[in-house]
């Protein structure tokens, strides 16, 4: 039975230039179990995508002067597993099944390429989505580190 | 403007060298830079320099396919160079290597493709 040994949770205002706050928050976060460059950087990237992510589309229909909160919950087990959890309470995907596949966007403006989940999986080792029309989304992340 | 992107023309080739992260944050000012600049000098070839960007997500990928877009509408050629191993993996991954007029500058490749020095 795995351990919990440290956890963290993060609720940053939906604007860009928090993308850049939620790669150093969780690079310091994971820093106690001395990951590779590789797997810094990996994580990084992934937060990265879903951070964007809700900062782009999920609050899209959000009216002026209105703020969306983009939360992010983490955890460190003692077999050296990091689980990430992002979620808004944003606008939600209507078909999830869709959204995932590479290169699929809704994402008109600002060239957006339909990457970010493809980026999420691929640099984690699972990657879960979940998400209701109106009310939200949580990506969830796991990542084991090589020990 | 053009703070995170420098500019270096020279006869035709427009090397476009970005500097820092590139996210969806930062992408939109690089890419504004990166067009006017194209639009103004009509290069034959745009090298986008990603040597000293340490760090990128698909927001950097969203980046190369709107520049080749521009590049295919004013008939010029694409080189992405300068790219760590974590970059390449991404560009891997995105598959824009495959697009015509588009070439990818590894590190170790950099000596036998470079074609400036003629002095």
């Amino acid at each position: 039975m795995k351990r919990i040994i440290n956890e963290m949770k993060v609720r940053l205002p939906a604007v860009s230039e928090n993308e850049s706050v939620a790669r150093t928050v969780i690079s310091a976060f994971v820093a106690g179990l001395n990951p590779t460059v590789e797997e810094i950087a990996d994580l990084r990237c992934a937060v990265s995508e879903a951070v964007t992510n809700c900062i782009v589309h999920a609050y899209r229909e959000l009216a002026p002067g209105e703020r969306g909160y983009v939360y992010i919950s983490t955890r460190l087990y003692d077999n050296r597993e990091i689980s990430i959890e992002i979620s808004d309470t944003g606008c939600g995907i209507a078909d999830v099944e869709a959204a995932r596949k590479p290169f699929f966007t809704t994402g008109k403006e600002g060239e957006r390429c339909g990457m970010g989940f493809l980026v999420m999986e691929s640099f984690t080792d699972s990657l879960s989505v979940k998400s209701k029309v109106g009310r939200g989304t949580t990506v969830l992340m796991r990542k084991i580190l090589v020990p | 403007m053009e703070r995170n992107v420098k500019f270096e023309n020279r006869d035709g080739r427009l090397v476009a060298s970005l500097v820092g992260e590139v996210d969806h944050h930062a992408a939109a000012p690089m890419r504004e830079a990166i067009d006017s600049r194209v639009i103004l000098d009509l290069p034959k070839t745009l090298v986008l320099d990603f040597g000293a960007v340490p760090f990128m997500d698909s927001s950097g990928i969203g980046l190369i396919l709107g520049r080749w877009d521009l590049c295919q509408k004013k008939q010029c050629d694409l080189v992405i160079d300068g790219l760590s191993g974590e970059l390449s993996r991404l560009i891997a991954l995105s598959g824009v290597e495959k697009l015509p007029r588009l070439s990818v500058t590894r590190e170790s490749e950099e000596e036998k493709t470079d074609e400036t020095h003629h002095q």
